[in-house]
C-alpha cells in the first residue's frame, strides 16, 4: 500500500467515545488536561461532549458528571491550535443545543443518524452550515447498508450542506475490503470537494487496518481514541495510527513523541477497566453490534443474572440500532424469564444479526430456544 | 345517530390511516381529504372511498367548507405549516385537531385530559406526538401515585413508519413530546429521545418509559395505576400492552410498552400511527358530542387588532 504524500486530518474522540467506558463521569480537569495536552501534540480536532453526544445526559445513556455546557467552556478556551468538536445525534439533541454548542465557541458539528436515516438530520446540518462552522455528516453503523445506498446517504447529508460526510464503523464490524467499498463510493458520488471520513472501533483488532484502507480509498479525516479510549474495544488508538502514518509517509502534522505520552501518561491513568478486546467487545465485532451497548449489556447481565454475550447477540439479531440502549434491560428481562423456564414475554424474533455468519446465527437461537 | 362532518388535511401516513378510523366512526363523517401530491396514495384512496378531495392545499378546501357544513379538522400535515393552517381554520370557524408537533392549541391525551377538553370549547387542541400518546398515560399514571421528579421515555418506531413529515420534524418530537411529560404526565422535568430503526421485517412500536419518582416508588400502587391506565389506553388501541415492567430500581420506575396497530393503513407494526389516529379520533368524536348536544358551537373568531391564536 502506497500512501506516501497523503495529507489527512487526525480527530481526537478520546473525550467523547471515551466518555462511554467511562460512564459519562470524566471530570473538568481530566477534560482540561487531556485537551490541553492534545493540543500541544498538535492533534487539529478534538471531540468533547456527552458520549452519545449534546443532550445526551438521560436515565437511557447515563448522567454526565458535568454537562456539555460546562465541558465545553472550560475546554474551548484553552485551545491554542487545535479546534474543539461536539457530536449531535437527532432524535436525542436538537438544534437548541447546536446553538448552544456554536455559543460554547465549537468549530466543527457532527450530526450523525443511523446509516439509512440520513433525511433527519436535514434541519441540524443546515442550521451548523448557517452557522457557517465545519460540518459533518456522520453514519453510523455503516456496515448495516450496502456502499450504494451509504453513498446516496452522504449525497443527502451532502445536500444539506455537509462538508464532509463520515463512514461510522461503530460496530467494528467491518474487514478492510468493507471499508474500501464504502469509502469508494462515497468518493464517488460525492462532490470533489467534500471530504471523506472513517470513524473505526476496535472490537476486531482492524481499527489501523480500516483506518488505511479508508486513506487509501480516499478519506481524509481519520477518527480514533488517544490509548484507544471509546466504546467497546476502544476506538482506532490513534497515536497508534499516527506512529503508522510517520511510517508510511502518510502527514498528520502531529508531533507524535508528545501524542504517545499523552495517552501513556494522561488518559491510560484515567481508564476504569483496561480497554482491551475482552469476550464481550469481540462479540460487538463480531456479531455486528453498537459498540456503547457493552457497559449496559454488562451491567444488565449483573442484574438479571444472565449472560452479556447473550444479550449482546440477541441485540445484533433484532437489529438494534444506535441509541436503542433501553431494549438492552428488556432483552436482560427476557432472557432470565427464559433462563428460568417461565414463558417470555413473547418477544417478536427479528432475523440473525447484521451480517453473522447464518450457522452461527443458527446456534445462537438454539441457544435461546433452549 | 347525527353525524358531524370533518375534513382531513394531509394525505400521507397519518391523514390516510385517520380516514380508514374515521369511515368506521358512527360520530363522524369525513366528507373532504386535503393533499398537495396528486398522485399520493393517500388521495387515491380517499377518491375510492367517496370523499371529496384536493390537491391544492388548504385553499382547495377553505371555499367548500361551508357548502359542506364541516365543523372539524383534522391537521396531519406538518408543524412548519399547521400554525398557517391553524390561523385560516379559525377564521372559518373550524374546531381543529392538530396531529403536528406545532402545538397551538393545548395538549390532548384523551385517557389522561381529554375530559377536561370537553366543554371548554378549545377551537384547536394538539395531540403531542405518537410517542406522547403512547407514554404520557402512563407517566400521568406513576404521577398520580407519587410526584415524578423526572420523566424520559425512548420512542423506537420502523423508518417505513417514519414519513416525511415526521422526518423533518424530529426536533419538533422531541421538544413536544417532553412539554407533555410535563405538561400534561406531570413530571417536574420530562425529556424525549426518538429512534428510527430500519430493520426488515419492521419492527413493531417500542416505548420505554422510565420515571424517577421523589422518595421510595410505591410499588403496589403503581402497579394498580399502571394497570388500570393500560386498560384506559386499550379501550382505542386494542394492540397497546405492557410488554415487561415496571422495574423497581432505588427511585426509577421503568415500563417496556409495545404498541400494534390495526393495520388499518400501514401493516400493524406501525402502531405509532394508530396510536395517533385513534387518540384523535376519539378527540374528535367528543367534539362532535358537544356540537350535537348544542354545548359547543365552533365559530369564526374575531380576527380585529389584539386577537391571537
Amino acid at each position: 500500500m502506497n500512501l506516501r504524500g497523503k495529507r489527512i486530518l487526525l480527530h481526537d474522540n478520546c473525550l467523547r467515545d471515551g466518555m462511554h467506558p467511562k460512564r459519562h463521569q470524566i471530570s473538568i480537569e481530566q477534560m482540561v488536561s487531556v485537551a490541553g495536552a492534545l493540543d500541544v501534540a498538535g492533534v487539529p480536532l478534538i471531540e468533547v461532549t456527552h458520549g452519545d453526544g449534546l443532550g445526551g445526559a438521560s436515565v437511557n445513556y447515563g448522567f454526565p458528571a458535568h454537562s456539555d455546557e460546562a465541558y465545553l467552556r472550560a475546554v474551548v478556551p484553552r485551545m491554542t491550535q487545535a479546534r474543539i468538536s461536539a457530536l449531535l445525534i437527532p432524535g436525542i439533541g436538537t438544534v437548541d443545543e447546536l446553538r448552544l454548542a456554536h455559543d460554547c465557541g465549537v468549530g466543527t458539528i457532527r450530526v450523525a443518524t443511523h446509516c439509512t436515516e440520513a433525511d433527519v438530520a436535514e434541519q441540524h446540518i443546515g442550521l451548523a452550515r448557517k452557522l457557517g462552522i465545519d460540518t459533518v455528516g456522520f453514519l453510523m453503523m455503516a456496515h448495516m447498508t450496502e456502499p450504494e445506498e451509504l453513498a446516496r446517504q452522504a449525497e443527502l447529508m451532502e445536500s444539506y450542506g455537509a462538508h464532509c460526510v463520515y463512514c461510522t464503523d461503530s460496530a467494528g464490524f467491518m474487514l478492510p475490503d468493507d471499508v474500501t467499498a464504502r469509502v469508494q463510493a462515497l468518493r464517488a458520488a460525492l462532490q470533489p470537494g467534500t471530504e471523506i471520513g472513517f470513524h473505526g472501533h476496535h472490537n476486531l483488532a482492524m481499527g489501523i487496518a480500516n483506518s488505511l484502507a479508508a486513506v487509501e480509498a480516499g478519506a481524509t479525516r481519520i477518527d480514533g481514541s488517544a490509548a484507544g479510549l471509546g466504546a467497546g474495544a476502544g476506538n482506532t488508538p490513534l497515536e497508534v495510527f499516527a506512529a503508522v502514518c510517520e511510517r508510511m509517509g502518510v502527514h498528520t502534522g502531529i508531533d507524535l513523541y508528545r501524542f504517545v505520552d499523552v495517552a501513556e501518561d494522561l488518559v491510560v491513568p484515567m481508564m476504569d477497566h483496561a480497554i482491551r478486546i475482552d469476550r464481550d467487545s469481540l462479540m460487538l465485532g463480531y456479531a455486528g453490534v453498537y459498540s456503547s451497548f457493552l457497559l449496559f449489556a454488562q451491567r444488565a447481565a449483573r442484574t438479571y443474572g444472565v449472560s452479556a454475550r447473550d444479550i449482546l447477540v440477541e441485540m445484533g439479531r433484532r437489529k438494534a440500532v444506535g441509541g436503542q440502549e433501553d431494549l438492552i434491560e428488556e432483552v436482560a428481562l427476557e432472557l432470565q424469564a427464559r433462563a428460568a423456564g417461565k414463558s417470555a414475554a413473547d418477544a417478536v424474533r427479528g432475523p440473525a444479526p447484521s451480517g453473522m455468519p447464518a450457522q452461527h446465527a443458527l446456534h445462537a437461537e438454539q441457544e435461546l430456544d433452549a | 345517530m347525527t353525524k358531524i362532518n370533518v375534513a382531513l388535511i394531509g394525505s400521507g401516513n397519518i391523514g390516510t390511516d385517520l380516514m380508514v378510523k374515521a369511515l368506521r366512526s358512527t360520530q363522524l363523517a369525513p366528507i373532504w381529504m386535503v393533499g398537495i401530491d396528486p398522485a399520493s396514495d393517500g388521495l387515491k384512496r380517499a377518491r375510492a372511498a367517496g370523499l371529496k378531495t384536493t390537491a391544492a392545499g388548504l385553499d382547495g378546501l377553505l371555499p367548500h367548507l361551508a357548502e359542506d357544513g364541516i365543523r372539524i379538522a383534522f391537521d396531519a400535515t406538518s408543524a412548519y405549516v399547521h400554525h398557517e393552517h391553524a390561523r385560516r381554520l379559525r377564521e372559518h370557524g373550524i374546531a381543529v385537531i392538530d396531529l403536528t408537533p406545532a402545538a397551538v392549541g393545548p395538549y390532548c391525551v384523551p385517557p389522561v385530559n381529554l375530559a377536561q377538553h370537553a366543554g371548554r370549547g378549545e377551537m384547536n387542541v394538539n395531540m403531542v406526538s405518537c410517542g406522547g400518546q403512547a407514554t404520557i398515560p402512563m407517566v400521568a399514571a406513576i404521577s398520580s401515585v407519587q410526584p415524578v421528579e423526572y420523566a424520559e421515555i425512548i420512542a423506537t418506531v420502523a423508518s417505513r413508519s417514519a414519513g416525511p413529515g415526521t422526518r423533518k420534524n424530529i426536533d419538533e418530537f422531541t421538544r413536544t413530546t417532553a412539554n407533555g411529560i410535563e405538561n400534561v404526565g406531570g413530571a417536574k422535568r420530562g425529556k424525549a429521545i426518538i429512534i428510527l430503526n430500519p430493520a426488515e421485517p419492521p419492527l413493531l412500536m417500542r416505548d420505554t418509559v422510565h420515571c424517577l419518582t421523589e422518595g421510595e416508588p410505591d410499588r403496589e400502587r403503581i402497579r394498580a395505576a399502571v394497570q388500570a391506565m393500560l386498560t384506559e389506553v386499550q379501550k382505542y388501541v386494542p394492540g397497546y400492552r405492557l410488554a415487561n415492567g415496571p422495574v423497581f430500581d432505588g427511585r426509577r420506575v421503568s415500563l417496556f410498552l409495545e404498541v400494534a396497530g390495526l393495520g388499518d393503513y400501514l401493516p400493524r407494526y406501525a402502531g405509532n400511527l394508530d396510536i395517533m389516529t385513534a387518540a384523535a379520533l376519539r378527540t374528535g368524536e367528543m367534539l362532535a358530542s358537544e356540537i350535537v348536544a348544542g354545548r359547543f358551537d365552533p365559530r369564526p373568531l374575531e380576527t380585529g387588532p389584539g386577537a391571537s391564536i
